[in-house]
């Protein structure tokens, strides 16, 4: 593959209800900041992927309707509807076909303005699981049990990711949740749909995120310091949820390996010093982190217990608090990438894991991670 | 300048007629017609998939051999629902649930009713509890209940 660097990041704050913004606020801000980061103009973008998901928004063809704010009058604008990490998939694409030398890639959403239930229920078949009531909480609830049950991961395991991520995030100022408790305060915590308690979800969040790529002579000539692509993958697995087993996460193990492949890693969890992955539920990371193949199958509970992902551990996980402490849908994959940007460019302050060369980040489409995608990057 | 945040509350509201196609139909007729579960068998691997399935996802071929499941199966995994949504079809709490009907090789995603919820545990055996008015929906189905 040729080499593509990520070239400038933009976030907002994340919060539950940005009422004194619009989404159009949302994406200049980003986009801004990505820019302003990269040390560019919007005249050198000639590439424009915006990533939005139209219930989220309330209207039909979302992505067109922030073309003003994302300054893609007159360039090439197409749009993604999943997670941001397939929207740069995406946008990495059309930059390797050899047609563009530079690719803005941004994503907004207000989880605050729809309702969760509803948009989330709608994600499943209408004749045969929607009518059933189901939404991304007790589908997940679903796996959950599945995945604990199978492997013997415990409710106290679970609780620990929700305990280190919500600290680590005391350190992120994009933070919406950060806090410092105990497992006992998330087993305490309010029962939603058994195994899952309101701290082991993901909040409802506001908030948008921008990345720019640059092919290797256009980062050359205007990043000081490019953090390049050097794997990526995706898959995906199953629609309906009763054809899956699970608590095995089979997509992402495909995705994983494609990217290793490509970016030559044969032992992930010696070769990558730090990763960001998507944590919509604490059981989620433990599942997510044997699928990336951090550890073996059904010893994610032991990897938490061991420290080892928390910071100065040997492989820490998520230390910007991940998608527990804030999770706008559809920006929170994007978020993951300028998270680990952000660290290969040793730019994370407090948040920062020391030496850090090799990052990966984690996105996931569909109810219970039914697609994955991996990215590993590089300074 | 102004401090006020001015919201606007809108709601769209649109209908839909899904058609179910000619495996769901044959599906729903049974279950309505004669309280049956029915599901479809791939000629290449021979896996029973309920719903049925006109193709095959793994072998990529059509589906065309039909076969009798359940009614009774096994539970996988379930949840106990316990916070209010307008989604649900009955008020919380209630136990969702994925089952494996014998002789299928995949879930049905379904409701798990009498019996109380904290009673419910995964590898218990359930069988159907049909509705006496059916009008073809899953939901001719009340829910899955625990065989005696």
């Amino acid at each position: 593959m040729e080499r593509v660097a990520i070239i400038g990041v933009g976030q907002t704050k994340y919060e539950r209800n940005k009422k004194g913004e619009t989404f159009a606020d949302l994406v200049f801000e980003v986009v801004t900041k990505a820019l302003d980061d990269a040390g560019i103009a919007i005249e050198d973008i000639d590439n424009v992927v915006t990533v939005s998901n139209d219930f989220w928004d309330g209207r039909t063809i979302s992505s067109m309707a922030v073309t003003d704010a994302c300054g893609s009058y007159g360039k090439s604008v197409s749009t993604v509807e999943g997670d941001g990490t397939f929207g740069a998939l995406y946008g990495l694409m059309r930059l390797l076909s050899g047609s563009f030398r530079s690719t803005l890639v941004v994503s907004h959403c207000k989880g605050s303005e729809g309702s969760n239930h509803f948009i989330t229920n709608a994600i499943f078949n209408p004749i045969y699981e929607r009518i059933i009531g189901l939404d991304s909480i007790s589908s997940s609830a679903l796996q959950a049990r599945r995945y604990t049950e199978k492997y013997g991961i415990t409710e106290e395991q679970c609780a620990l990711v929700s305990v280190k991520n919500h600290k680590n995030a005391l350190n992120n100022p994009f933070a919406q949740i950060a806090m410092d408790i105990s497992a006992e305060d998330v087993m305490n915590s309010r029962m939603l749909s058994e195994p899952i308690k309101l701290f082991d979800s993901s909040p409802i969040s506001d908030g948008a995120c921008a990345i720019i790529l640059a092919d290797e002579r256009m980062a050359k000539r205007v990043a000081t310091s490019p953090v390049w692509v050097k794997g990526i993958g995706h898959s995906a697995d199953a629609y309906n949820l009763g054809d899956r087993d699970l608590a095995e996460p089979a997509a992402l193990i495909r995705a994983a390996q494609k990217a290793y492949n490509m970016a030559g890693i044969k032992e992930p969890y010696k070769e990558i010093d730090v990763a960001e992955i998507y944590d919509a539920f604490t059981y989620q990371e433990l599942l997510w982190s044997e699928g990336l193949g951090f550890c073996e199958r059904g010893k994610g509970g032991k990897l938490i217990e061991s420290g080892e992902t928390t910071m100065g551990g040997k492989l820490p996980i998520n230390p910007s608090g991940g998608v527990l402490s804030a999770h706008p849908v559809l920006v929170a994959g994007l978020a993951r990438i300028a998270e680990i940007t952000i660290q290969l460019r040793e730019e994370g302050n407090g948040r920062q894991v020391d030496g850090a060369k090799t990052g990966l980040a984690h996105g996931i489409n569909g109810a219970c991670g039914q697609a994955h995608c991996v990215w590993v990057l590089e300074n | 300048m102004v401090n006020e945040e001015i919201v606007y509350h809108g709601r769209i509201k649109v209908p839909y007629s899904w058609s179910v196609g000619e495996y769901g139909s044959r599906f729903f007729y049974e279950l309505k017609e004669n309280k049956k579960i029915w599901a479809t068998k791939c000629p290449k691997c021979k896996k029973v998939f309920t719903p049925p399935r006109k193709t095959c996802p793994d072998c990529f071929v059509p589906i065309g051999e039909w076969v009798e499941v359940g009614p009774n199966g096994t539970l996988i995994t379930f949840t106990i629902v316990r916070y209010s949504a307008q989604i649900h079809p009955i008020p919380p709490p209630f136990a969702i649930g994925i089952i494996q009907l014998d002789r299928a090789e995949t879930g049905l995603v379904h409701l798990i009713g009498g019996v109380e919820v904290e009673g419910i545990r995964s590898g218990m055996r359930v069988k159907p509890a049909f509705k006496e008015d059916r009008g073809g929906s899953l939901l001719d189905i009340s829910y899955f209940e625990p065989v005696e």
